[in-house]
Formats: C-alpha cells, structure tokens, sequence
C-alpha cells in the first residue's frame, strides 16, 4: 500500500513542473499569444534557479532568479511579437532554440555541482495520517500553491473584470482597441506573467524535482505544457487534470519497469504521452466547447489603427 | 440661438494614398438627428472615427457643447458623452451579453451591468437577454447590444454607422423609433448613410459628403432623391434599361433540398424548392446568416453533400458535381468575399482570370496545360476596358483595386464567360452609387440576352430594381416565389421575418 501513495506523492510532483508552465502559457493564450518559447524559457530557468540556489544556497532565490529569467526571455519575445510584429511562432521556435543552446552553455561548470540536502516538507499533523499522510502531505509547499493558483486563476479569468479583458484582447484585439484598451500593453503583461510562470517551471524542475542539473533536463516538458493547454481546451482545471495525468503515467510506467513487466521500455516511456493525448483529447471532442472557449485571435498579430 | 452639441471647424485628414476629409465642417443641435451621407469611400467613417477619437486630424477644430476639444481616444470620447454604434460590432463572440457591455463602460459590477441593461432594454423596447452569449444572436440582436451598449454611457451624441445595412424592414421602423425617442429627449444622432430615403424619413439636417468635402448641407425633408444623390455623387444615378420578361425554360431547378448545417455556427437548409429559368432574374432577399451561405455552397458546388437529385441543372442532376463541372455546365458564380473567395488577393487580375477562365490555357483538358501569358494579359486588359475598370493594367495585384473596382472585374470575370445561369452574392456590397448601377446593369443586359440569373442580396432596393422574381430566404428555409410587380416592401419584410402563409405557397404556384 505504500508504494500507491508514495505513487500519488511523485504524481503531485510530476504533475506540478507542467501545470505551472501550462497555466503560465494558458494566460499568454488566453491575450492571443502563443508562446513556443517554452522549453527555452524553462531550460535557461531551470539553470538560473539551480546556479542561484548553489551559490546563495536559498531555495526562494532560486524560484526567483528563475522566474525573472523566464521573465525575461519572455520580454525580449513580446517585444518582438507585439511591437514589431514578428511572426509568434518563428519567434518563439527561436526563443526555444536559443535557450537550449544558452542553457547548455551557461550550465557546463554546473552540471557536478550539488545542492544542499533537501529537508522533509511535510505538514504537520496532516503527514502522519497513514497512507493518505504520505500521499498527499509531503509535498513541497508549491505544489499546494499550484492548485491555489489554478483555482484563482479560474476565478480571476470568469469572475473579474481584469479576466473578462484580458480574454477579450485574445478573443478579438481589434474590437478590444476600439472600445479603448491598451491591447499591446496587455498582451505584453500577459506574456511576462506567462513566461515568469514557465520560468518558476524550470527552476522547480531543477531545484526541488531532480535537484541537480543536467544539459537539457527539461526533457520536452515545455512542449508537452504547450500541448496541454490546446488539449485542455484553454480551461485551467482541465489543465491541472492534464498535468496530473501526466505526471501520473510517468510514475507509473517507472513503477512498471521496476516491477519487470514483459514489456518493452520504449513503449512503457510512451505512455504518458498517449494516455494524455487519449483522455484530453476525448473530453476536449466537442467542437462547440472548442469554439467557445479557443481565444479566436490566437496566434494573430495586432497592428492597432487598422 | 442654442450652442450646438458638436460643431466641426475644417477638419482635414490626410493618408498616404488619399485625402480623406479636406475642410469639413459640420453643427450638430442638440436633439437633432444630423444625416452624414455620402459614397463609400467619400470619407465618412474617417470623420466619424476623427469625433470619436480613433483618429486625429491633421488640422480643424472640433467644438463639444461650444469648448474646444482634443479627443484623442475613443475612451476620452465616451467620458464626453459621445457614444458610437459601428457598422461592423465591435462584440466578442464567446462573451455573454452582459460580459460585452461590462467591458464598454467604465468600472461596475457585472450584477450592476446585468440590471441596468434589462431596465435600459425595457426602457426603449430593445429586448435582450444578458445572459446569453453574443455568438448566438442574429444580427439585429446584435445591434441592439452595440446600442444598448452605448447608451448606458449615457451619450449626448450617438454615432450611428450604417445601422441599417444588416435590418429587416421592419427592425428598421422599431430602430426609428428608438432614435425618435433618444432625440426627443435631447440626445444628438449622427446618422451614417447612403440609403436616401432613410435619410428623408428620419433625419432633421443633412450634410453630404463627396470625395472627402462637403458638397451640401439642407434639411432632407425638403429634398428629394435626385436632389440628394445630386449633392451625393455629382449627377443622378443613371437608369436601368428594363425590358419585358421572356423567361425560356428553367435552367437550374433545386427539389426539396435539406442540408444539415456543416459549420456549428450555421444554419441548416430545410426543403428548399427553386427555380431560375433562362431570361429572368430571380432574387433571393433576406437578413444575412439565415441560410444564405449554406445555400450558396450547395448550388455553387462548394458543397456537394446535396442529396441525389436535388439540384438539377437542364436535365443533369448536379448535385455531387464540383464547381469546375457545374461551370462547364455553364453555371458561374460571384461570391461574397471578393478577396480570398472571388479572388486571390496576391495574384494579378490576368492570373486570377485562370480561377474561373481557361480560354487562355492550351489544352485545358489536361493538367499539364500551358498559360499563355500574352493571350492572358489581353483578355484581362479587354476586360478592364469594357468594364471600364480603374487598375493599373493586367498586372496589377488583386488586393490594389478598390473594393467596387475588383467586384466590378469578378462580375466582369464570370459575364464575359457567357454564361447560362449566373448566380450573384450581394453583387454591390460595399460598392458605390456608380459602379453598383453599371453591375445593375450588365446583369440586366445579360438577362436579355437570355441567361438565368440569381441574385441574393441583403439590399432590397436593390433586388426591388433588378428582379423579375423574388424569393425570400429565412431561418434556412424559403418562401414560395413572388413576381415582383406583387411585391412590396410589407410583404417582403414580413417573410424575412419568417412569416409567409402556405395560402401564399400555393398561390404562387400557379403562378
């Protein structure tokens, strides 16, 4: 039995790395922007964060020297993709092949380092409850922030007047203009939220997920988070359903090949991504639900005044 | 005497390519409802969108209740009072009504918008659900959303941009009366239009535009429509040579034609019987979106999921057959979209001859055939001249013409291919007073020469001028026939409503 919980433990923690970058890319979605930046972003993250950690030996400095290098990546993309027009997903496919060759650069004298020993998260009172202590309760506290997140996002997005506005810069910038909205200003905030997002993804991939540092650690991951949003059809619980599903194939096909079934690795290391793949895209089948909920302007740049 | 509400002192815009407004003045009182009439492309909306500050002039003044104002977006514009209903909504599809009114006005909640909504709505007969998403709506409850919108910013000065381009007849009078009540109560209308005798029914003051400056201010009251169009295009618009009706035999016959919507935000064709015979030209009048495109598809050849022998061409049936058979069936077609449907807007008009044409292809036949660049360029310069086309010449790219000079070279297209039945989408949208008239025109002529023609249109004046037959086309389904000396504007526009008797069906079946 404790395997199963220790299983749901490393599914939450899976699960967390895509479902910030997801929700981070969901917002720059939702403003009509489509970030393919992702996995560099998350990358050149994931390095700034563990460099920061091995030298400040400070786990926040770390989220935050990540976070603001996704930041700032992302910057440079919106100032390209908004104000000069540049097509969003040439631009993008750039960030990402910048930022694996950067990264790899940047982190060849880290890639022995060592981090300090990580101290048991747990909460207390809650972690000693039998199997579901375990299961739930020790998690780094960003994986409770995460679900927080999720949820506020879902409520900022559908309940507030900020949410309706960014959607309807996504939706359709040119009547967002006419009605007086600063849609570029917008679109930008929304693209550094993303990429700060992506960025925090990265830092916690590489500080508490798998606490070392290795070229190209991020293994796809910013491209799977781009996938989800498209398969959770851009609703943020959804996602996190996604993420979670994810990450709990993942740890399950590991679980699998410890045991010794008869099946081949290969097609064990494929299964997180069909299993994903199957289940959004069959919840996601309704074209109605789609249209409702695509951003309409998506991917479409924005020359306000005409 | 009173200050006006808004008083324009010799505004003047230049772009790049043309002068839009070259000293334009105009005084509107308050109450008043101030006609702005002019051409497309006279320079209308760029002054409309100079007052409600989406534009700045190059030079003039603009004068709000006699003080000088700088208005430099449109946010600034409503804190003035200065409310704007455009010609194409500015609404947001996936968003409730509510939703899309709360992002027009400054800070409330979306409960507050919600309830003044339903008491502005009840207030001025404009009934609308909030919560109901935009997408859903027909045009006209669309429109109502943009007013209602600009209402609750309480305006003194409602802009109205072609309001009426996408009405019924009779959501036209309940749009007069909304206006009636607004100006009674002081607020200001600038009215957009082209449609004379709108103006002349509902407008106190005029000024007409022309190329961009004033060439008249008067009360429309007191003109008529030759007056107007005087003012409006430099001469009255010259008549269309009608000659008696010869309809031959039917050329395209459509049985009982039910089609199940293919795009979610369509509409389904139910049991659509039709007829265009040879010599006459049949119309199809309606609000946009109720049909119109699905029914299109289906007799173009778009969409070939036609049921077996629902449409028939002569003796053919032609239902599963694709454009390019149906067009050697002597079957062409104008639709819609003139960029991206009727032409392709980065190619030459010679090259997109080659969409429709293969005179110009050796061996056509086969898909090896060579263009022949030269016979191409003097078949399109024929066409240019004949039609009397304003482009640079053969070469010039499809995206460079005006929109009334490509629709006039994409009718050019398909009448100069002899056609036997010619189908026609709203053949003079967004095309001005001269042109339209010449498109009129050679549809005409070409009628007497004996092809069937069909024409669907938004406009009825315009089928009303054109038409010997009339069809009405409503929630995909489609009224029995009326020869037009039977029709009137009532009758017309109750059917769009969706309202025609079946005693009228079989009426019209003897016919």
């Amino acid at each position: 039995m404790d395997s199963y919980a220790l299983l749901i433990a490393a599914t939450l923690n899976a699960g967390t790395v895509l479902a910030i970058a997801s929700l981070g890319l969901l917002i720059n979605e939702k403003a009509g922007i489509v970030n393919l930046g992702a996995e560099g972003m998350m990358l050149c993250a994931a390095i700034a964060g563990f460099a920061c950690v091995v030298h400040t030996g400070s786990d926040t400095m770390g989220f935050v020297a990540g976070a603001a290098t996704g930041a700032l990546m992302a910057a440079v993309f919106g100032g390209l993709v908004v104000w000069l027009n540049t097509n969003q997903y040439a631009t993008g496919l750039a960030l990402t092949l910048f930022g694996t060759g950067f990264s790899a650069f940047a982190g060849i004298n880290y890639v022995q380092a060592q981090i300090p020993e990580r101290p048991d998260f747990a909460i207390p009172y809650l972690s000693d409850i039998p199997l579901v202590g375990p299961a739930l309760f020790h998690q780094h506290p960003l994986v409770y922030l995460t679900v927080v997140f999720a949820l506020g996002l879902i409520w900022f997005l559908y309940r507030t007047r900020s949410g309706l506005i960014l959607r309807s810069v996504g939706e359709s910038p040119e009547s967002a203009h006419a009605l007086g909205y600063p849609v570029r200003w917008i679109r930008m905030g929304a693209i550094m939220v993303g990429g700060a997002l992506c960025g925090l993804a990265g830092a916690y991939l590489s500080i508490i997920y798998t606490p070392l540092w290795v070229e190209g650690m991020v293994a796809g991951k910013g491209w799977i988070a781009l996938a989800l949003t498209t398969f959770a059809t851009w609703r943020p619980a959804r996602v996190l359903l996604g993420a979670y599903l994810f990450g709990g194939v993942t740890m399950l096909q590991f679980h699998l090949q410890g045991v010794g079934v008869e099946v081949p690795s290969q097609v064990l290391s494929m299964l997180p991504y069909l299993a994903t793949i199957v289940v959004l895209a069959f919840i996601s089948r309704n074209p109605r639900w789609i249209r409702i909920n695509i951003p309409a302007a998506m991917g479409k740049p924005f020359y306000p005044g005409s | 005497m009173a200050t006006p509400r808004l008083e324009l002192k010799g505004i003047t815009k230049a772009f790049p390519a043309v002068v839009a407004n070259s000293n334009v003045s105009l005084t509107v009182m308050p109450g008043e409802i101030h006609a702005v009439l002019g051409e497309n492309g006279a320079g209308k909306s760029t002054l409309m969108k100079i007052i409600y500050g989406s534009q700045m002039p190059d030079a003039g003044q603009i004068l709000l209740n006699g003080q000088v104002m700088q208005i430099r977006n449109p946010k600034e514009a409503r804190a003035n009072g200065i409310g704007m209903v455009f010609q194409h909504f500015n609404l947001f599809d996936t968003m409730t009504v509510a939703e899309n009114v709360w992002l027009g006005l400054a800070r409330a909640s979306l409960e507050q918008v919600t309830a003044s909504i339903v008491a502005k709505a009840a207030e001025y007969g404009l009934d609308t659900d909030p919560r109901r998403l935009v997408h859903t709506l027909s045009v006209g409850e669309r429109q109502r959303v943009e007013i209602i919108r600009a209402l609750l910013t309480r305006p003194e000065l409602l802009i109205l941009d072609e309001p009426t381009s996408v009405l019924t007849p009779q959501a036209v009078e309940k749009l007069f009366l909304v206006l009636r009540k607004l100006s009674s109560e002081g607020c200001s209308i600038l009215y957009i239009s082209h449609k004379l005798h709108e103006i002349r029914e509902l407008c106190t003051a005029c000024t007409v535009l022309r190329a961009g400056k004033v060439t008249g201010v008067c009360n429309p009251k007191e003109e008529t429509n030759a007056s107007l169009s005087r003012m409006m295009i430099g001469a009255e618009p010259p008549l269309l040579e009608h000659h008696e009706c010869k309809a031959g035999a039917a050329t395209m016959v459509v049985k009982n034609l039910s089609l199940e919507r293919d795009d979610q935000f369509g509409v389904d064709l139910h049991e659509i019987n039709l007829r265009v015979c040879a010599g006459e030209v049949v119309g199809i009048a309606g609000v946009s979106g109720n049909g119109q495109k699905e029914l299109l598809y289906a007799l173009s050849g778009e969409d070939t999921r036609a049921p077996h022998g629902s449409v028939c061409m002569g003796e053919a049936d032609v239902s599963g057959r694709d454009p390019a058979e149906r067009r050697c069936l002597g079957l062409h077609f104008v639709p819609e979209e003139r960029l991206g449907r009727g032409a392709v807007p980065t190619l030459s008009l010679a090259q997109n001859l080659l969409l429709t044409r293969t005179e110009s292809i050796s061996m056509p036949r086969c898909a090896g055939g060579w263009i022949r660049v030269k016979e191409l360029a003097t078949h399109a310069e024929r066409l240019i001249e004949h039609f009397h086309i304003k482009a640079g010449g053969p070469n010039s790219v499809a995206r460079s013409l005006s929109g009334g000079n490509l629709q006039k070279y994409i009718v050019a297209r398909e009448i100069d291919a002899n056609p036997k039945l010619l189908i026609v989408s709203q053949p003079t949208w967004g095309v001005d007073v001269g042109a339209a008239a010449q498109i009129r025109g050679e549809i005409l002529r070409l009628r007497d020469k004996g092809c069937a023609v069909l024409v669907v249109s938004e406009e009825l004046d315009e089928l009303f001028e054109i038409c010997d037959r009339m069809y009405v086309i409503a929630r995909g389904k489609l009224s029995p026939s009326i020869p037009i000396a039977e029709a009137t504007v009532e009758k017309i526009g109750e059917w769009m409503s969706g309202l025609w008797s079946n005693s009228a069906a079989s009426e019209a079946h003897h016919a």
